[in-house]
């Protein structure tokens, strides 16, 4: 398979009160042609500012974009000018979001906001963009589509909103599709239906999905390859199969284990024990070793870099990096 | 079996839905609709629904935090919605909520210590010097630091203002605590310290839980018996065992094939349910889960199914079993 | 669960040394803003120099010297002198005590009033909500610089006593300013009421009177001292205004506004521009710094701005 996305170290900065927070360090990874990635992480790990850098949503003076590539599609998007960006924003390269409420303008029409993009990208006129919104309505499940599309954001739900979202996303046919946590914030019986959904879509149109999760019955349910992220930095990843079946990292032996799950009930949790490290207070070491189990010298001094195991798996480990720990 | 910590009979919280300018009352929405439940002491009930199924407000309606519109609630014999303010006040420290949102559930301005011990002072539980002693054993009962005492609840990460949320609540000795949604909010490595916190309190305390949640795989590690809401009303109450193997109503076997489980490539019978829940403000006649139901038949649309006993304590409301 | 705790206990050990104080995090947060750092500087300057500067003075404010009639600065008057030959750095000086004990004084009175009443209106609501932000909202509907000049000429008319009408121009601002607060405060009580925190007081079975003056109060105080210390500013302003028109303060007792008032006078306002430029400039720096304070204030305490 061809790569569609190739992303080289990338980092991304974030300036606060109390300092400089590496949100996402030295970062790579590839997405090829028809496959769902999905990157999986706690809160603050740095997944969701991945998919913004890609977007290229993170601005100044906030934060910025401090170094790496983001080729895609043989085009760099980091030295892209902003117009050209914007081209291939929303039409090349879609993303949703987790609140579909807070990403859709409240005081305009659902049938209008499907068919904005179309005109601009597409260069549809009026009368072919609503026949086409009135379609992609149609396509992701909703009855009554003329309807909807005279209605408000406000007179939907949660679910419909998001089907709408996807609707908006996949209106330009793009070839990549950023999902950031685009189910969290619904039911489960609904977000089994736009499971379903954005896997038939793939399937049928051959994009790329980039999914953002943190609940690993999505991952298991959605992904081809997996990226593993902890404070920034990818600590493992693989296909889905084998990091699932034969997790390397201790984070994600212990992410595995600690989630409960429905008809396997134990006694006792497994539980990563402590916190996650505060952003400003990060030394050389693996950000991982206070809360590791099998945490030795090495891991408190210095910083392991992300190697191929055998199985084609990758993980930042220095349990697997044999010359150098008794060093 | 003894006498029942908490039995809460056909109770029923409609909201009044206002327009225009006076207020006109044109509806209600039926939050809850006639639950029955009882807690045993030291027992965990589990009550499991997605949003707008009303299991939040059940939680809140028990704790009177809001009034009833009809049926009755006993903890320990006392009918809760009838008692005078000062008496409630009084029995309050027996029952304790846990917030989903630890954020917003501590007071930014009040020190941990504070907060956790307040409640014994302003009931007159312990002397001043005694509460420092007992929030340090209630801070260091919910994996807690003793230096944590002196601290605001902003220099906390998530899971750590929930062990304070549970501390605040532990502190008092409760019979009953109903915690709401409370690993919701959290990632996935401190839901499971959390959750394994609720069981370590309950084995070294015995206190009962009532345990709100909208995710199935949570409910089942804590809760010996479950109850499952859809749109206001039970629809179906087994022990644990019974409804995950044995599940009876189509909603909650739905429900349990929807959850993502963490095996890839596992292939496994799946209930897809169509379109979304309806506005608990006009909820369908009949059986409420009819419209979204695979095997609906024509009786669901007309008659109300009764909540009865499936045989062995397993109660379900469905005509179809 | 024992690990789990070591391993937290062990994680936090780094930051363990910085003891916790709300008050000093403000600070601390306060002191990255130099704009309001330096507007704090210029008020206290403001502060030393009225009330201690006149003891280093030569001269007494009302010491009338008939043969140093209007003399431009010089080495002995560095800001010349008035027309009755009375020092004017002096007179500055000490106007500078008066505008700035009215503007404090009835800043304290209408934050008193304000808050007291604003919190009885959003605690108990009910009537005395009514009642209390009706004559609020009654009192805001009148253009308050008209109803000052009404007072303040009635004061005229009754001839009140000049060094009584001190403490009245106080009251008169405090009337006037304490219904924003009150709004203000009773809004913040409303909002903080519905917060799960509140419904945790509920749930704990806390007393009304340890829900009103340990959770609702400690989370209004923030927002009181910005308003307070804006209050201030706009409490000189107004006094200055009523001064220059004769109907606050009168002289001889010195208000930068009853200085200014110099200006009023075509010649003093073309030839002697040192009568009414020192207590003008006063105004201005005082004002300007307070309101510069109080905006870092409100940026270091207001919840907004948090994350």
């Amino acid at each position: 398979m061809k790569h569609l996305m190739n992303i080289e170290g990338l980092s991304t900065v974030f300036y606060t009160e109390e300092g400089k927070v590496a949100a996402v360090d030295h970062v790579s990874f590839q997405v090829r042609e028809g496959e769902t990635v999905c990157i999986v992480g706690e809160s603050g790990c740095g997944k969701s500012v991945t998919a913004m850098s890609i977007m290229g949503l993170v601005e100044a003076p906030g934060g910025k974009v401090a170094g790496g590539k983001i080729d895609f599609a043989g085009e760099d998007l980091l030295g892209m000018d902003p117009n050209t960006l914007r081209a291939i924003r929303g039409n090349e390269i879609a993303m949703i979001f987790q609140e579909p409420m807070s990403s859709l303008n409240p005081v305009m029409k659902i049938g209008e906001q499907i068919m904005e993009p179309l005109m601009v990208h597409l260069k549809l006129n009026k009368k072919q963009a609503r026949l086409r919104a009135i379609e992609l309505i149609t396509q992701v499940g909703i009855a009554r589509p003329d309807q909807i599309a005279d209605s408000y954001p406000h007179e939907l739900s949660g679910g419909m909103l998001q089907r709408i979202m996807i609707a908006i996303a996949i209106s330009c046919n793009p070839k990549l599709l950023i999902a950031d946590e685009p189910t969290t914030a619904l039911d489960v019986t609904i977000q089994a239906q736009i499971l379903d959904m954005l896997r038939e879509f793939k399937a049928s149109g051959g994009m790329s999905i980039l999914l953002i999760t943190h609940d690993l019955g999505v991952v298991a349910e959605m992904a081809d390859y997996v990226i593993v992220m902890y404070s920034g930095k990818v600590v493992e990843e693989g296909g889905v199969v084998e990091l699932f079946n034969n997790p390397k990292h201790p984070y994600t032996k212990g992410l595995l284990k600690s989630k409960p799950v429905v008809g396997q009930r134990l006694e006792e949790l497994y539980s990563i024990p402590g916190q996650v490290p505060n952003p400003l207070e990060l030394e050389p070491s693996c950000y991982f070793h206070d809360r590791c189990e099998q945490c030795l010298p090495v891991c408190r001094s210095r910083q392991p870099q992300l190697k191929e195991l055998d199985g084609g798996q990758k993980a930042a480990c220095w349990l697997y990096e044999e010359a150098e720990v008794h060093v | 079996m003894s006498e029942a910590l908490l039995e809460v009979n056909h109770l029923k919280k409609y909201f009044p839905v206002t327009e225009g300018l006076l207020n006109r009352t044109v509806g209600q929405v039926k939050a809850v609709d006639d639950i029955s439940l009882t807690l045993q002491p030291g027992e965990t009930f589990g009550l499991v629904g997605e949003s707008g199924s009303g299991k939040s407000t059940v939680g809140r309606t028990i704790l009177r935090l809001t009034e009833k519109t009809a049926g009755e609630v006993k903890f320990k014999g006392q009918d809760i919605h009838s008692l005078s303010s000062v008496e409630l006040r009084l029995l309050r420290p027996q029952m304790q909520l846990i917030f989903q949102d630890p954020y917003s559930a501590l007071n930014p301005r009040v020190r941990v210590g504070d907060a956790i011990g307040e409640a014994l002072l302003d009931h007159g539980l312990c002397s001043r010097h005694e509460v420092r002693e007992l929030v340090l054993e209630s801070l260091d009962a919910c994996g807690l630091s003793a230096y944590h005492i002196d601290r605001f609840p902003h220099e906390f990460s998530g899971g750590q203002r929930q062990r304070i949320g549970i501390a605040r609540a532990l502190i008092l000795n409760p019979d009953l605590i109903i915690a709401d949604e409370p690993v919701s909010a959290l990632d996935v490595s401190i839901q499971a310290q959390i959750i394994n916190l609720f069981s370590k309190l309950q084995r070294s305390k015995g206190m009962a839980y009532l345990f709100i949640s909208h995710d199935l795989s949570v409910v089942e590690h804590l809760c010996s018996r479950i109850g499952v809401m859809y749109l206001g009303s039970m629809v179906e109450t087994a022990s644990r065992d019974e409804l995950f193997h044995s599940p009876l109503h189509p909603y909650t076997k739905a429900l349990l094939s929807a959850v993502p489980v963490p095996i890839p490539r596992l292939k496994r019978e799946r209930i897809v349910l169509k379109g979304d829940i309806p506005s608990p403000a006009n909820p369908p006649s009949g059986c409420k889960f009819h419209t979204r139901c695979p095997f609906a038949v024509e009786v669901c649309k007309a008659q109300t199914p009764v909540f009865r006993d499936a045989g062995g304590g397993h109660f379900v409301a469905c005509h179809l079993v | 669960m024992e690990a789990n705790s070591r391993m937290t206990g062990l994680h936090e050990s780094r930051v363990q040394r910085q003891k916790s104080s709300l008050f000093r995090q403000s600070l601390k947060r306060l002191m990255k803003n130099k704009l309001a750092v330096a507007g704090f500087g210029v008020v206290v300057c403001m502060f030393v120099l009225c009330f201690i500067g006149p003891f280093f003075s030569p001269y007494t404010d009302n010491k009338i010297n008939m043969t140093l009639m209007n003399k431009a600065p010089n080495l002995q008057h560095l800001l010349g002198t008035d027309a009755l030959g009375r020092d004017i750095l002096t007179r500055v000086m000490q106007a500078g005590r008066i505008s700035l004990t009215v503007g404090l004084a009835s800043m304290l009175l209408s934050v008193f009033i304000g808050a007291l009443l604003g919190a009885i209106a959003g605690y108990y609501r009910g009537i005395a909500d009514q009642v209390i932000m009706r004559i609020a909202d009654l009192l805001m509907t009148i253009p308050s610089l008209p109803l000052l000049f009404i007072f303040g000429a009635l004061l005229s008319e009754w001839k009140v006593r000049a060094d009584y009408r001190m403490y009245i121009v106080m009251l008169m601002l405090s009337i006037v300013n304490w219904p924003g607060l009150a709004r203000m405060v009773r809004g913040q009580m409303l909002s903080l009421r519905e917060r799960e925190f509140m419904q945790a007081a509920v749930v704990l079975g806390l007393r009304d009177s340890r829900k009103l003056f340990h959770h609702l109060l400690p989370n209004v105080v923030p927002l009181l001292i910005v308003m307070a210390t804006l209050n201030i500013g706009g409490a000189i302003l107004s006094e200055s205004v009523l001064s220059f028109f004769g109907l606050g303060v009168m002289p001889p007792t010195p208000t930068w506004g009853n200085m200014i008032d110099a200006a009023n006078n075509m010649i003093d306002f073309q030839d002697h521009p040192w009568l009414w430029i020192p207590p003008g400039l006063s105004i201005f720096a005082t004002v300007i710094a307070i309101n510069i304070f109080g905006d870092g204030l409100r940026d270091v305490l207001d919840p907004k701005q948090k994350r």
